[in-house]
C-alpha cells in the first residue's frame, strides 16, 4: 500500500517531463498509474473480506509516534477504488480538456499529487498521518483552484478554500490530539476497537465538535460551504475530481470512519441531522437560482454532501447503507456531469444555461453520457441512484420523529436535485440551437470516454446491485457499522412505501422542472432579499482581521527607535520585577557573610563606576559610546578574575566591535552629535533604566541564593575530554555536544547580517533612518 | 583618524591579528578560544584595516565578498555533519580521524574542528560585511 500511496507523488515529479515529450497525449500514459492502483485495490478485495481489514506498518518518525500505518477495510477500500477509478478517467480527460495549455505538465503533477494525498487520507491509520495527508489535499486543492493564477477570482477562491479547509484541518488536529490522548493511542485501527469508551468520556463533546469542524469545512457543510462554489474557478477536471467526486468526500469519510466511536449519540444525530439537512435544502435552493452549469453542479454537490451528512446523522444500519450507496452513486454521476459540463464549455465556449441549447445532434455521445448521469442523479430505475434513494427512504421511514423530519427534508432535496440534474443534462442539449460563442461539435475521445464510462458504471452498478450488495457495499457498511449488515439489496423491491416516496419525489421534481424558470426567479428573489451570506461574511472577516492587524502594527511599530527601546525595556523590567514580587522571591543576602573584595577587585569596580558616570555626563554620543566601552572592559576583567577566560575574551572583542560599529552607524545615519534628554523624557528614561538595572542585579543575586543543579556541569566536566577529546569545556559544548544549536545560531547570525546589509543599502525614502538604526542596535545586543 | 602612524602600522597589525585569530581558533578545543572569539578578532582586524586604508583595500584583500565567506561558513558547519550519516550516528556527532604526517606523528582531524572553522567564517563574514557597508560612503 505504501507504493500505491507514494507512487502518485513520485510520478508527479516526472509528469511535466512526460508532457514535454508526449504533449497532451501524456494523459493516456499517466492514467495507467491510477488504473493500476485501481486494479491493485480490486485484488486486495478477497483478503479484506476474509480478514475484515489489512494492516500495514512502515516506520517514519517512530520517536514522535508518527508512522505510515495503513489500514484497509471495507470503507477505505471503497474510497480507494473511487479515487483511483475516477482518477484514471480524470487524467485522460485533463489531457483532452487542457490540450495545448502551457502548464499542462504542471497540472498533471498537481493532479497526481492530489490523488496520492487523497489515497493517503483514506488509507492511513495513524492520526497524525491522516492529518498530514488531509492538509496535503488542501494544499494541492489550493494549487489546482489557483491554477489559472493570473485571474484575481482564481486566486481569491484558492486562498479562501485553503483558509477554510486549513482552519478546519487544524480543528481536526486538535480533535485528534484529544482523541489520541484520551485513549493513549494514535492508531485509528486500535482506537476503533475501543467502542463506546470515548462516548462515555468527558471529552466526548469537544472531540466531536473539533473533528466535525474538520469534516464540515472539508465537505462544505453550511456555514462553511461557500468555498466550494467559488472553487469552480478551477479547470473543470479539478471540479469533477476534487470538488465533487473525491476531496469533498474526505469529510464524509472522516465521519464514516469515526462513526463507530463517535456516532449514534444524541449530540451526533442532532448536529449532523440539522447541519446536513440544512445544507441539503440550502444547496438545492441556491442551485436552482444559478444559470452557470458548473455553479448549478457545485451547489448540488454541496446539497449531496449535506444529504450524506444527514444520513450519517440519522444513523442506524439502514441509513449508513443508504449513505454508502449514495456516496458511490454521487461520485459516479456527479463526476460524469462535471466532465459533461466541461466538454460543453470546451466545445460551445459558454456555461450559461440560458444561452445553451440544441447540442444533442452535435454532441451525441456527450448527450448520452449526460442523460445517463442525470437519470442516476434523479434516482430513476435501473440506475444506482435509484437504489440509493430507495435505501435511504427505507431507512428513514422506520425511525424516530427526527428521522421523519429528515425524511421530508430528503424528499424535498431529492426532488429539487431531480429537477436540477435534468436541467443540467437536458437544457443545453434539447430545444433549438442556442446562441453560443463557438461552433460546437463532439469533443475528442479523451473528452467523452470519462463521462461515458462513469455513466455506464452507474448503470451497471444499478443492474448488478444484488452482487454489489453482497460484496463491496456490504464490506463498507459493516466496516462503518462494526456489525454484520444483513439487508439484501435488490433493484426491484416490489411496490412498497419507499417506491411511493420515490414516485412522489419524481413527481415533485418533474413539476419543478416544468416551471424551472419560475422556480429560478423565485429562488433569486428570496436570496436577494436575504442578501448577506457566509461568502460575504468571509470577506468581512478578512477585512476585520487586516484592520486589527493594522491597528496593532501602528501601535507598536511607530518607526521610532526610542519607542521600541523604551517599550522593550519597560516590558523587561516588568518581566523581572512582577514575578519576583508576586512570588515573594526577593533576594535575601547576608552581606556580613560575603568575603571582602581585594584591592584590585575594588579598583576595577571603581573603573566600571567611573565609566558609567562618564556615559551619563558625556556631552556627545561618541563620548558616551566609548565610555560604555570602559564599563564593558572593566566587566570583562572581572570575568577574567573569576575564572571565565572565554567569556572575558569574547566580552573584550564584542565591546571593541560595538564601539566601532556604533560610531560607524552614527556617522552613517548623520545623527545629532548630542543625545541629551530634558524634562519628562529624562525622568522616564531614568526610571526605566534604574528599574531594569536594579531588576537584573536583584535577579542575579536571587539566582546565587538558589541551589545550583550541578549535574550538567559534572557531565560536561567528566566527558568533555573523555568523549570529545577537548579540554576547553565551553568550546566542546559549542562545537560538539550542542553543535546543532550552534548551527542554528550561526545561521541566524548570517541571516541577520544579510538583512542588515539589505537595510543599509536600501535607499531611505522618507524617515526610514530610525528603523535602520534600530536593527543595527538589535544586532549589537545580539552579538 | 587617518594619521600616518595608524596608516603605517595598521597593515602589519592586521596581519598579526589575523594570525592570532587563527591561533585562537585552532587552539580553542583545549584552551580558551574557538571559532567565535577567533572570528571576532579577525573581524576587528578587518575593521582596523578598513578604517586605516579604506574599504576598497579591504575588499581587494579579502577577494571574496564577506557575505560569501559567511555563507560558506554555514555550509561548512552543516557539511561537517555529513560524516555522521556515513557512520550512522546522530547528526553532528564528533568524529575523529588520525591523519599520519609521514614522520610517525599523527594529526587529529575531527568534524568539530571543521565545524569550528565554519563558525569562524560566519562570524568574520557577517560582521565584516556589515562594517564594510557602513564604512562605505553612499
Amino acid at each position: 500500500m505504501l507504493l500505491a500511496v507514494l507512487s502518485g507523488f513520485i510520478l508527479a515529479l516526472f509528469a511535466p517531463l512526460l508532457k514535454r515529450f508526449l504533449g497532451y497525449r501524456a494523459g493516456w500514459l499517466l492514467a495507467i498509474l491510477p488504473a493500476s492502483i485501481f486494479v491493485y485495490f480490486l485484488g486486495q478485495y478477497d483478503q479484506v473480506m476474509a480478514e475484515h481489514a489489512i494492516f500495514e506498518y512502515h516506520p517514519w518518525i517512530p520517536s514522535l509516534g508518527l508512522n505510515l500505518t495503513f489500514y484497509l477495510d471495507g470503507i477505505s477500500l471503497l474510497f480507494a477504488l473511487l479515487i483511483s477509478g475516477i482518477g484514471t478517467f480524470i487524467m485522460i480527460y485533463s489531457g483532452g480538456y487542457l490540450k495545448g495549455h502551457v502548464h499542462l505538465g504542471r497540472f498533471f503533477a498537481f493532479m497526481l499529487m492530489f490523488m496520492a494525498s487523497m489515497l493517503g487520507v483514506v488509507l492511513s491509520s495513524n492520526l497524525m498521518a491522516i492529518f498530514i495527508f488531509w492538509e496535503l489535499t488542501s494544499v494541492t486543492s489550493f494549487l489546482l483552484i489557483g491554477f489559472d493564477h493570473l485571474r484575481q477570482a482564481s486566486r481569491r477562491a484558492a486562498l479562501q478554500a485553503l483558509l477554510v479547509t486549513g482552519l478546519g484541518g487544524l480543528a481536526m488536529l486538535a480533535g485528534f490530539v484529544l482523541l489520541g490522548a484520551s485513549i493513549g493511542n494514535f492508531e485509528m485501527a486500535d482506537i476503533l476497537s475501543f467502542g463506546d469508551v470515548i462516548k462515555d468520556s468527558d471529552l466526548y463533546l469537544p472531540i466531536l465538535i473539533l473533528i466535525l469542524l474538520g469534516a464540515f469545512t472539508k465537505s462544505a457543510q453550511f456555514p462553511f460551504h461557500f468555498w466550494l462554489p467559488n472553487a469552480m474557478e478551477a479547470p473543470t477536471p479539478v471540479s469533477a475530481f476534487l470538488h465533487s467526486a473525491t476531496m469533498v468526500k474526505a469529510g464524509i469519510y472522516l465521519m464514516m470512519r469515526t462513526y463507530p466511536i463517535l456516532g449514534d449519540t444524541v449530540e451526533w444525530s442532532l448536529i449532523l441531522g440539522i447541519f446536513g439537512g440544512f445544507t441539503l435544502l440550502a444547496g438545492t435552493f441556491i442551485a436552482i437560482r444559478q444559470t452557470d452549469l458548473k455553479q448549478m453542479l457545485a451547489y448540488t454537490t454541496m446539497a449531496s454532501l449535506g444529504l450524506l451528512t444527514m444520513l450519517l446523522g440519522a444513523g442506524g444500519e439502514g441509513a449508513v447503507e443508504g449513505a454508502v450507496l449514495y456516496l458511490l452513486a454521487h461520485s459516479l454521476f456527479k463526476g460524469g456531469l462535471f466532465m459533461v459540463a466541461g466538454t460543453i464549455y470546451h466545445e460551445a465556449g459558454t456555461l450559461d444555461i440560458t444561452k445553451l441549447g440544441g447540442l444533442r445532434k452535435k454532441m451525441p455521445i456527450t448527450f448520452f453520457a449526460a442523460l445517463i448521469a442525470a437519470l442516476s442523479m434523479g434516482g430513476i430505475i435501473p440506475l444506482v441512484g435509484f437504489i440509493a434513494k430507495e435505501s435511504m427512504y427505507h431507512a428513514l421511514l422506520h425511525g424516530d420523529p427526527l428521522s421523519f423530519i429528515l425524511l421530508i427534508v430528503a424528499i424535498m432535496g431529492n426532488a429539487m436535485m431531480f429537477a436540477i440534474g435534468f436541467a443540467v443534462a437536458l437544457k443545453p442539449m434539447l430545444g433549438k440551437l442556442g446562441d453560443m460563442p463557438k461552433q460546437a461539435h463532439e469533443g475528442g475521445i479523451m473528452l467523452w470516454i470519462g463521462p461515458l464510462t462513469l455513466g455506464i458504471c452507474g448503470l451497471a452498478a444499478g443492474l448488478g446491485i444484488a452482487y454489489l450488495g453482497h460484496t463491496i457495499v456490504h464490506s463498507a457498511v459493516s466496516a462503518i457499522g462494526n456489525e454484520n449488515a444483513g439487508t439484501e439489496l435488490h433493484l426491484w423491491g416490489g411496490i412498497n412505501a419507499p417506491l411511493m416516496l420515490s414516485l412522489l419525489t419524481m413527481g415533485l421534481g418533474g413539476i419543478i422542472y416544468y416551471f424551472y424558470d419560475k422556480a429560478r426567479a423565485f429562488a433569486d428573489a428570496v436570496l436577494n432579499w436575504i442578501g448577506w451570506g457566509p461568502n460575504k461574511g468571509f470577506d468581512q472577516f478578512l477585512t476585520l482581521l487586516l484592520r486589527i492587524a493594522e491597528i496593532i502594527t501602528n501601535t507598536f511599530q511607530t518607526g521610532h527607535l526610542k519607542t521600541y527601546m523604551r517599550n522593550t525595556f519597560i516590558l523587561l523590567a516588568l518581566v523581572i520585577w512582577v514575578p519576583m514580587i508576586a512570588y515573594d522571591a526577593l533576594p535575601d543576602i547576608d552581606f556580613a557573610s560575603l568575603t571582602k573584595p581585594t584591592f584590585y577587585e575594588a579598583g576595577i569596580l571603581l573603573i566600571a563606576v567611573l565609566g558609567l558616570y562618564a556615559v551619563l555626563v558625556a556631552k556627545s554620543r561618541l563620548t558616551s559610546i566609548v565610555s560604555l566601552g570602559i564599563l564593558g572592559f572593566a566587566v570583562a576583567i572581572l570575568f577574567m578574575l573569576f575564572g571565565a577566560p572565554d567569556l572575558s575574551f569574547t566580552q573584550f572583542m564584542v565591546e571593541t566591535l560595538t564601539a566601532v560599529i556604533l560610531a560607524l552607524v552614527m556617522t552613517r545615519l548623520k545623527l545629532d552629535k548630542s543625545d541629551a534628554k530634558y524634562g519628562m523624557e529624562a525622568i522616564v528614561a531614568t526610571i526605566v533604566a534604574v528599574a531594569v538595572g536594579s531588576g537584573f542585579a536583584a535577579l542575579l543575586l536571587r539566582v546565587m541564593q538558589t541551589e545550583l543543579d550541578m549535574s550538567l556541569s559534572d557531565y560536561f566536566t567528566k566527558y568533555s575530554a573523555a568523549i570529545a577529546h577537548g579540554h576547553n569545556i565551553v568550546n566542546v559544548i559549542l562545537v560538539d555536544f550542542r553543535a546543532l544549536d550552534t548551527l542554528g545560531e550561526i545561521s541566524v547570525v548570517m541571516t541577520t547580517g544579510v538583512v542588515i546589509l539589505a537595510l543599509i543599502k536600501l535607499k531611505p525614502k522618507n524617515h526610514k533612518h530610525e528603523s535602520q538604526k534600530g536593527k543595527n542596535k538589535l544586532k549589537e545586543t545580539a552579538s | 583618524m587617518n594619521t600616518i602612524i595608524l596608516r603605517t602600522i595598521a597593515p602589519a597589525l592586521t596581519a598579526l591579528m589575523i594570525i592570532f585569530s587563527l591561533f585562537v581558533l585552532l587552539r580553542g578545543h583545549n584552551e580558551p578560544g574557538g571559532g567565535f572569539i577567533g572570528g571576532l578578532i579577525a573581524a576587528s582586524a578587518m575593521a582596523l584595516y578598513g578604517i586605516s586604508s579604506g574599504v576598497r583595500a579591504v575588499r581587494r584583500a579579502l577577494y571574496f565578498h564577506p557575505v560569501t565567506m559567511g555563507g560558506f561558513g554555514v555550509l561548512m558547519a552543516a557539511c561537517s555533519g555529513i560524516p555522521s550519516y556515513i557512520n550512522q550516528v546522530p547528526f553532528l556527532s564528533g568524529i575523529w580521524w588520525k591523519v599520519p604526517l609521514g614522520n610517525g606523528d599523527y594529526f587529529d582531524l575531527s568534524t568539530p574542528m571543521i565545524f569550528d572553522i565554519g563558525v569562524w567564517f560566519v562570524v568574520v563574514g557577517a560582521i565584516t560585511a556589515i562594517m564594510l557597508t557602513l564604512e562605505e560612503a553612499d
